[in-house]
């Protein structure tokens, strides 16, 4: 049944992708008039545009374009940057590792310090330690990340001159993006752990479960929790999309060398060809991420699956 | 034959009274609609709210330190912040408000059809809302940006676009609870035509879960086009926009912390306004959800 519930899940998600691939193809094409010419640049010369131009395959038809560009995808090849002339492989791979490192560090920070608050905040209902976290947890969804970064950087790196303030030479560079990129989600996730644990302890089987003795934090952690965080699964996976969006303002503030950062330098620079091969990695790999989401969620609630 | 009419009326204006009343009883609510409130009358009211000219730069003064005159200080050329930060208002409210009307007039329409009709149009309309959901976030308001190029303008069709999705689904939902309903199906029996049940009845009904969703997403527009303006994106200098204040303070946070904390906690202030707002609206709509 697992076995075939991935097949379906795999399925539905190739026509996303192929989706994606082709608004992305479409965006770069319909670019406000020549696109070749825009990526030349004002002082290219007709010989330098009619190059980009069949670099880019522009002289031919538009459909062929469009295969010609999935082939190349598969083969690796998402082009060349008309900034820097290397391979965009090349440039995104530099980056990528960076940026994977700043967000796995987010995601794990907020889904640790989340879920803990979300926790004691449910069970301790009314609580001012409740009041006080949910408080905490809309100034979190409410701040600015790029704000919530400068303001980091000015009580910890220049004032008080505990962390770097920007750079990625060493662990002690990560920690102040990590926070600053991981706060939204954190508070997210905080807020969805509190309000399904407050669903699931009202329900009858934890009613049982104290009406047979049984000490309460066996009840919290062995029997709420394990069903209060099937949810909060869904949300975390969701996260990764807020997280990879935001690392783009997180790596400009830190100056990160992210490929967010690089998606910037090349929207400033109109360098097409990074545009697309980010934009195409950052949504594939979200894709990936909320797949793997959905499986681990139909292996947590056997419900889905029959659904 | 009044008080019949009284009694007739009545469900109806207490329906809306006790959400009203259901509102005024949480603070938090409250706190959030005295600051909607407040960034509204600084966006209507800027130019006489404001100290200075917004635009008037004063080398001589560059970054200086708050002070009476200036309260919240002087920016990289020398403006007075307080009077930006006011203008400010002006750019996110006529952002958020675009941003969202681009998103309800374009994403509402394809989900009462996508629901409507079901079937193919559905399932194509549907893949989609998929396919622009799968651009995380800012991405492809950053995407769009990077193909119509930089600009107030493009900043508003941009995010207006990406909401589009969430437009889409939520009309959706709403019209698939109503569509069997008995007066859909009671016009349809008369003889209506889709475009008129579309119009007389699907649209009006499933509007209010719209609306209250389009306040909650104030937020996020504001949010998201603070974003694009810090990154350079946004609206061209020397126009007072948030974000672009902000990323213009970022190089001087050493020396001068007052140019990029301001408008950055204005940023922060209107967003937790309209969250406090709308969770507010939402518990006192819906009791239910209330956890």
């Amino acid at each position: 049944m697992t076995g075939q519930y991935i097949i379906r899940r795999l399925l539905i998600m190739l026509p996303v992708l192929l989706g994606v691939s082709l608004i992305i193809f479409i965006m770069v094409r319909i670019i406000p008039g020549d696109p070749s010419m825009v990526m030349a640049g004002p002082h290219a010369t007709k010989d330098q545009v009619e190059q980009i131009r069949t670099q880019l395959g522009l002289d031919r038809h538009p459909v062929s374009q469009y295969f010609i560009f999935i082939g190349n995808l598969f083969r690796g090849d998402l082009g060349t940057s008309t900034r820097t002339s290397l391979p965009v492989t090349k440039e995104i791979m530099a980056r990528l590792p960076n940026t994977l490192l700043l967000a796995l560090a987010s995601i794990l920070i907020a889904t640790v310090l989340g879920v803990l608050t979300g926790i004691i905040a449910g069970v301790k209902q009314n609580s001012k330690f409740d009041y006080l976290s949910m408080l905490v947890a809309l100034f979190g969804l409410s701040m600015p990340v790029f704000w919530l970064g400068l303001m980091l950087m000015l009580l910890f790196s220049i004032h008080l001159g505990w962390l770097p303030a920007v750079g990625a030479e060493s662990f002690k560079h990560l920690i102040l993006p990590a926070i600053t990129l991981g706060a939204n989600s954190m508070a997210i996730i905080a807020r969805m752990t509190r309000s399904s644990m407050l669903e699931v302890i009202r329900l009858d089987y934890i009613r049982t479960a104290r009406a047979k003795g049984l000490k309460e934090k066996l009840v919290i952690s062995r029997h709420a929790l394990k069903n209060a965080l099937i949810p909060v699964v869904t949300v975390i996976g969701l996260q990764t999309g807020t997280l990879l969006g935001g690392a783009v303002l997180t790596e400009i503030v830190f100056a990160w060398p992210g490929v967010g950062r690089l998606l910037v330098e090349a929207i400033l620079a109109r360098d097409y060809p990074v545009v697309q091969g980010v934009v195409l990695l950052v949504a594939t790999m979200f894709i990936f991420v909320n797949l793997v989401v959905d499986i681990l969620y139909a292996y947590l609630d056997p419900r889905i699956r029959y659904q | 034959m009044e008080e019949i009419f009284d009694k007739a009326e009545k469900p109806k204006w207490s329906q809306s009274r006790e959400v009203l009343h259901r509102l005024s009883k949480r603070i938090t609510a409250m706190i959030g609609l005295v600051i909607v409130l407040i960034f509204l009358i600084s966006a209507i009211f800027a130019p006489f709210l404001a100290l200075h000219d917004p635009l008037e730069h004063s080398l001589g003064h560059m970054l200086a330190k708050p002070s009476w005159d200036y309260p919240l200080g002087r920016d990289e050329l020398g403006r007075c912040i307080l009077s930006r930060v006011i203008y400010g208002a002006r750019i996110s409210l006529l952002i958020g408000t675009m941003v969202i009307s681009i998103g309800v007039l374009l994403g509402a329409p394809l989900g009462i059809i996508s629901a409507y009709y079901g079937g193919k149009v559905d399932f194509i309309i549907q893949r989609f809302v998929d396919t622009m959901l799968a651009f995380p976030g800012i991405l492809l308001a950053l995407t769009l940006i990077a193909m119509l190029g930089v600009g107030l303008a493009n900043v508003m069709i941009a995010v207006g676009i990406s909401t589009i999705p969430i437009y889409a689904r939520l009309a959706r939902s709403s019209v698939l609870a109503i569509k069997s309903r008995q007066f859909v199906e009671a016009s349809r029996s008369i003889g209506a035509s889709n475009f008129k049940i579309i119009l007389r009845h699907l649209l009006p009904n499933s509007l209010s879960p719209i609306i209250v969703q389009s306040t909650l997403h104030m937020a996020t527009a504001i949010l998201w086009a603070a974003g694009l303006g810090f990154l350079g994106l946004g609206i061209n200098p020397p126009t007072p926009e948030w974000g672009a204040m902000l990323n213009g303070g970022r190089l001087y946070i050493r020396v001068a912390y007052h140019v990029a904390t301001f408008p950055g906690l204005m940023i922060f202030i209107t967003v937790l306004g309209f969250n406090l707002l709308g969770d507010g609206l939402r518990d006192a709509l819906d009791p239910r959800l209330k956890t």
